[in-house]
């Protein structure tokens, strides 16, 4: 029996047309838009089965099965397929790519109408709620009502916390992971010094450097720094030790041990297929987020009758885990159900991509009662 | 043994199970792996919350469909509105937490009643071991060793009774289950295990 999806393809969803666009947070206007997206498994008759699955700060709608020709399967591979978690014999799996980025919708490296040429800065600030709103334009389009469920990772969560408080009627249940209300001071200083190494890279030329190549070296020096935050302590211990890659000091300044030997090659891959004014425009996105008020995440007065399912990792110490329940605490004021579980892994902020074995328990399982609840209503 | 749709249940599962009205709000506080409130809500339709620490645990509670927190009992409690719950279960978890003064306050508040199930350490058997063995006693309600016991207070049916009624709490209702049922006569000496209905 076949366990995963097969040959997908990006799908891509153009909306908000000029004259009009689509009014942003910031009070600008952004148009037309092209959202990337891909689907997995069928819309039932009722088109009541359908989970939105929304990626991190460098992901894309690419979340399972093959691309023709590519040899890696989607980043969530191992919790959608048919009989995995998203099981899509009975889920119709979404999965939305974000404004801002540059996998395949409208980002920073688009085409601005007006000019001819990329957006660059010109570029208007987004974030997470934008991000949601053009997310909730392709729900319309793809004609679904209600979504049976939004998960996601890290900003993915934000991305679900933020369904939450913006459109609570369009959605049955809520999973966000490794996910926070509010970015904190930390978190925003990481974000600020790998948008600093872009910025301080002279290739990065104030944003206009479509002509004449990104800013590499700062954009991957960001990747590196964030690298280190998605890992743990224990996690780099057991991947790297001090191992060496020739196995002795060279007593030079070039990457020796083998935890810089991943970081440089991280960093590397990361600039051939991520746009440096993106990461920019992004974490800019991440750090103006924040829900920790109940007016704006879960208002007074509002009916919600999502039911949530929270997961934390245990050493995720980008996103720790007091996050996770600080999330619960408002959950639980407003008496909504609620199951949260820290899951004891060692892979740091990376373990909701990684621990997909606890994470299949819980998600399948939740997900089947918010099902049954909802056929049996 | 008792049964409910043919299914086996202990015999103070039974005892909440009776108390507990259809359709109540319960919290199940050291829910484990959710066995009476999988009970409560298939057979009473409650509507159920469990606390508990054990991660394993955790996983058994969310494949029978329960809503469930990860944590321990002292730190989930303070975010409840009150009266939340008709019912906050407190069934053999009470003698494992530290701070029983918070917990039962707590409990108190964020449920209109708190049943509490322990063991009863003046049980008879308890008392012949320590007073003519000499040994700290192993029953079947306190089976444990006493270097792998996870309780960390040990009380008898009059202690409890005691501590009630120096903190002003009612008790609306007890049980006494002994090795072979329901106790009616000298709980404190014969009951295994005891189960307290409370209100503020």
């Amino acid at each position: 029996m076949k366990n995963t999806v097969e040959i997908v393809e990006t799908k891509y969803f153009n909306f908000a047309g000029s004259p009009d666009g689509m009014m942003l947070e910031s009070g600008e206007k952004l148009g037309p838009i092209t959202i990337a997206y891909e689907t997995y498994g069928r819309l039932n008759e009722d088109r009541d089965n359908a989970v939105m699955v929304l990626h991190a700060l460098s992901g894309d709608a690419h979340a399972a099965g093959f691309h023709k020709g590519e040899k890696n399967p989607g980043w969530w591979n191992d919790m959608i397929g048919p009989g995995k978690a998203f099981d899509t014999e009975k889920y119709f799996i979404i999965c939305s790519n974000i404004i801002g980025g540059c996998m395949g919708s409208t980002g920073p490296s688009s085409l601005n109408e007006k000019t001819g040429r990329p957006y660059g800065l010109d570029f208007p600030h987004i974030t997470i709620s934008d991000m949601v709103n053009a997310q909730k334009y392709l729900l319309d389009y793809l004609g679904i009502k209600k979504l049976l469920s939004v998960a996601g990772g890290s900003m993915g969560g934000m991305q679900v916390l933020q369904w939450v408080s913006s459109y609570p009627e369009r959605i049955l249940s809520a999973i966000p992971m490794a996910t926070a209300l509010k970015h904190s001071p930390q978190q925003i200083a990481l974000n600020e010094v790998g948008r600093q190494a872009v910025m301080s890279d002279p290739d990065w030329r104030d944003g206009n450097y479509y002509g004449s190549g990104q800013p590499e070296r700062g954009l991957a020096l960001a990747r590196m720094i964030g690298h280190i935050t998605y890992m743990s302590d224990e996690s780099m211990e057991n991947k790297f030790s001090r191992k060496l890659k020739n196995g002795g000091y060279n007593f030079s300044f070039k990457p020796e041990f083998e935890v810089e030997g991943y970081l440089h090659h991280r960093g590397d891959s990361f600039v051939k297929r991520f746009d440096a004014n993106s990461y920019l425009y992004i974490t800019k996105a991440l750090d103006y987020f924040d829900l920790s008020s109940t007016d704006k995440f879960l208002p007074a007065g509002r009916k919600i009758d999502t039911r949530f399912l929270v997961i934390a990792f245990k050493s995720d110490w980008l996103y720790p885990s007091y996050q996770s329940r600080e999330i619960v605490r408002m959950l639980k004021a407003r008496r909504l159900d609620v199951t949260y579980c820290e899951i004891n892994s060692t892979y740091g902020h990376d373990a909701f991509l990684l621990e997909f074995a606890e994470e299949a328990r819980l998600v399948s399982h939740f997900l089947n009662r918010v099902y049954n609840n909802a056929k049996n209503k | 043994m008792q049964k409910i749709n043919n299914e086996i249940i202990k015999p103070d599962h039974r005892v909440i199970f009776d108390i507990v009205e259809t359709g109540s709000g319960v919290l199940d506080l050291g829910c484990g792996g959710g066995e009476l409130l999988n009970l409560l809500v298939r057979e009473k339709k409650v509507k159920a919350q469990g606390i508990e620490l054990r991660e394993k645990a955790i996983y058994e509670c969310v494949e029978k469909g329960l809503s469930v927190f990860h944590g321990d009992i002292e730190g989930g409690l303070g975010e409840y509105p009150d009266d939340s719950f008709d019912y906050v279960i407190l069934n053999q978890s009470m003698q494992e937490t530290r701070k029983i003064e918070l917990v039962l306050r707590e409990s108190l508040r964020v449920g209109r009643k708190v049943i509490v199930g322990f063991p009863n350490f003046a049980y008879i058997r308890s008392r012949f071991s320590l007073f003519l063995k000499g040994r700290a006693p192993v029953t079947p309600s306190l089976p444990y060793k006493w270097y792998e016991s996870p309780n960390v207070h040990f009380l008898s049916i009059k202690d409890f009774k005691g501590y009630c009624k120096e903190k002003g709490i009612n008790i609306i209702k007890t049980y006494y289950l002994g090795s072979k049922g329901i106790i009616r006569c000298l709980p404190n000496l014969l009951a295994l295990n005891a189960i307290f209905v409370l209100c503020k």
